[in-house]
């Protein structure tokens, strides 16, 4: 569900592109987006507000704001008493910003040498990147649990960072390099009359110029992180390593499912990607390399 | 000292030959102006001498050191791209700073470098600034600063005013022949601008499909072109061709009859000329003097004319076809359709073989003074 939000994302970049339409076109792609809008935040809203209700009035009205009668934190209380929640959201934390570092940082390098530098079985690596978009990482995941075990990985949070920064990778790769084929080359030649190492060129002056497209790839990477169960259902289901997604099937049971805990826990969740989200949005600035040349 | 020689110079991209051995000694100090028609290759060889291309072949030195395969920042060069290049995300000082930064200067000794060119370029003000919210002459400006900060042997310069608007380019142009005095460094200058050429250079180098047409002083090549191409690129309005027939050789002059049955009289150096060969003559506007009485040699009607105040350019076909521009007076009263003459002298015509190459005219100083010419002859010349 939240990765609806990401949707929004490559318009509010495009809006930009559009060329001025007239009023009636203008109507019409406010009419779509916000149709589009309360598609995507229905759900999230029915989890928001059905997490402050007794579990009767969920199930009598799903859709009714929680009242005095109805009001209550019990979800809350129970996902942060009875589980230790606080262990799950810290794993699910690290493991998402770590591998967000990760693949930013070497997807930006990658894409840097790919684009910048011709070598040896540079075509060759940028091919096992684009198979790397097509195909599914979750078709490996036999051969992966068997590296894990082999490594002696299984149930840490290593495996799952690992994991992930393949699984981001290739696409961090291919939209960076787009990017950074837009940087000018002058402004690098420029940097190399300057003296400026090949190093401190793409620290101090490529970095700097894809911030944007580093703050998209940042959010399209970071949430099915944060929302995946399969890697860490296979590779850390302990309970010292669980994250947060998996973290909240103890709630989800066979016969009985303690919907008030579900959904407080779903709510708490939440909240530390749209703290990501936010940051990342306010990195997406318009026009960064306006000035730079003409 | 810096000077820059270039031996031989060749550039290709894969199977494509874009420069084929370039020739070129520049002394330390000089203004070296390239010109040539687009996609000749000016660019080209601006990189390669400042090392962001590979050498082909040929031998670049630099200060008597070959500097083939040194990276550009060895090379004690700076260049100033046509596109500014500047990193949009440094304040105006960070950009002028960076490179001095880099190579690890002393923080007061990169303020007082960075202030000092600052205060030269008149963007003293500015420093603070990023590098969107400055005008295009401004941009340039801190282009040139950053170059200047790192006190190079030799400037490289790659149409840096063509962005600008007229005023601020003059402005500009000015201020960078001023530069040139202070610093006391080796420039060479890439344009498309006539009068960027022919007054900041010490030299023009006009370059045509990847070769050197001809280099000289901006006086020596509108006297002297070698070739039809040069005499074509250097001056404004272009200079004016037409086709003819040698019909009349002497020594010291050669008539030769157009199209249209006229005979033009040029003091060229005869000698390897044939009576009968065919030839182009060539006579720059400015060369050419209407007059409306039946004395002028080529005659033709009015198609247009431009009133620039000073002078005005009178546009008229020859009875052939050709096209000629003649700089008329600044108030003239000639209309479109009006039939004129166009007088010259005969020691302003230039004359070109089939092949394109010129036949020297007599020096200036001997085409000038007709009493030299004419002590020449006497003397039987030595044609
Ligand atoms: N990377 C490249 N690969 C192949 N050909 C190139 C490359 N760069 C330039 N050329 C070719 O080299 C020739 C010279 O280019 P160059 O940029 O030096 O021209 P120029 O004289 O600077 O032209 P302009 O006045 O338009 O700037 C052109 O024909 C161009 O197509
Ligand atoms: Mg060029």
């Amino acid at each position: 569900m939240l990765n609806k939000m990401t949707l929004t994302m490559p318009w509010s970049g495009m809006n930009k592109l559009t060329l001025k339409p007239d009023l009636g076109k203008k109507l019409m792609v406010h009419a779509v987006l916000l149709t589009y809008t309360v598609i995507a935040l229905f759900p999230i809203l029915v989890i928001l507000i059905n997490s402050f209700k007794t579990r009767k009035a969920i199930f009598n009205d799903p859709l009714g704001l929680p009242d005095a009668s109805s009001f209550t934190l019990v979800g809350f209380e129970e996902v942060l008493a009875r589980s230790s929640f606080d262990v799950f959201f810290f794993n699910s934390l690290i493991v998402t910003v770590l591998s967000l570092f990760f693949v930013l940082l070497f997807g930006a390098m990658a894409a840097w040498a790919l684009t910048e530098y011709r070598f040896r079985g540079a075509l060759f690596i940028a091919a096992l990147f684009a198979m790397g978009i097509m195909i599914p990482i979750r078709l490996g995941t036999v051969s992966i649990l068997q590296l894990m075990v082999d490594l002696d990985l299984v149930n840490t949070r290593t495996s799952l960072v690992l994991v992930y920064i393949a699984q981001g990778l290739p696409l961090a790769v291919y939209i960076l390099s787009e990017f950074i084929r837009t940087i000018p080359k002058e402004l690098k030649e420029a940097a190399r009359c300057d003296n400026v190492s090949e190093y401190k060129i793409f620290f101090q002056i490529v970095l700097p110029l894809i911030r944007p497209a580093m703050a998209t790839v940042a959010v399209f990477t970071m949430i099915p992180i944060w929302n995946d169960l399969w890697f860490p259902l296979i590779l850390a289901p302990g309970e010292s390593t669980q994250t947060i997604t998996l973290g909240v099937q103890q709630f989800i049971g066979q016969f009985v499912t303690d919907w008030n805990a579900v959904l407080s826990s779903l709510t708490l969740a939440i909240a530390p990607v749209l703290v990501l989200y936010l940051v990342f949005s306010r990195q997406l600035i318009r026009g960064l390399t306006a000035g730079a040349v003409k | 000292m810096a000077d820059v020689q270039l031996k031989q110079i060749k550039k290709s991209y894969g199977q494509v030959n874009v420069l084929h051995g370039i020739d070129l000694d520049i002394k330390h100090g000089e203004f070296v102006v390239l010109v040539g028609a687009s996609g000749c290759g000016k660019s080209t060889l601006l990189r390669l001498i400042a090392g962001l291309e590979d050498i082909s072949g040929g031998e670049l030195l630099i200060d008597n050191k070959v500097v083939n395969h040194q990276p550009p920042a060895k090379r004690g060069i700076a260049m100033v791209f046509q596109s500014y290049a500047l990193y949009p995300h440094m304040s105006v000082f960070k950009n002028m700073a960076f490179g001095l930064k880099i190579s690890g200067k002393d923080k007061n000794f990169v303020r007082e470098k960075v202030e000092h060119a600052a205060k030269i370029l008149q963007i003293d003000h500015l420093l603070e600034r990023l590098p969107r919210e400055l005008s295009g002459g401004q941009r340039q400006r801190v282009a040139i600063g950053r170059a200047i900060v790192r006190d190079p042997n030799v400037f490289l310069f790659d149409e840096p005013l063509s962005n600008l608007d007229a005023a601020l380019r003059v402005q500009t142009r000015v201020e960078i022949g001023k530069l040139h005095k202070d610093l006391d460094a080796t420039i060479i200058y890439v344009t498309h601008d006539q009068v960027e050429a022919m007054t900041l250079g010490d030299k023009i180098v006009v370059m045509n499909k990847g070769r050197v047409e001809q280099c000289g002083s901006p006086l020596e090549l509108y006297r002297h072109p070698r070739t039809q191409f040069v005499a074509g690129f250097i001056g404004s309005p272009k200079m004016n061709f037409m086709k003819g027939k040698v019909s009349v050789k002497t020594e010291g002059s050669i008539y030769v009859k157009l199209a249209d049955g006229v005979e033009v009289e040029a003091r060229v150096e005869s000698g390897a000329i044939a009576v009968g060969e065919e030839v182009t003559v060539g006579v720059r506007p400015e060369h050419l003097q209407e007059s409306l009485h039946g004395e002028g040699r080529l005659k033709g009607k009015i198609n247009l004319v431009e009133h620039l105040g000073e002078v005005s350019y009178i546009y008229m076909t020859l009875t052939d076809g050709s096209e000629v521009v003649v700089r008329g007076d600044g108030e003239t009263e000639v209309k479109v359709g009006e039939e004129i003459y166009a007088d010259y002298q005969p020691q302003n015509v230039h004359v070109f073989n089939a092949q394109g190459l010129a036949f020297k005219r007599l020096t200036a100083a001997e085409a000038d003074a007709p009493a030299a010419a004419m002590i020449r002859q006497a003397a039987g010349g030595n044609t």
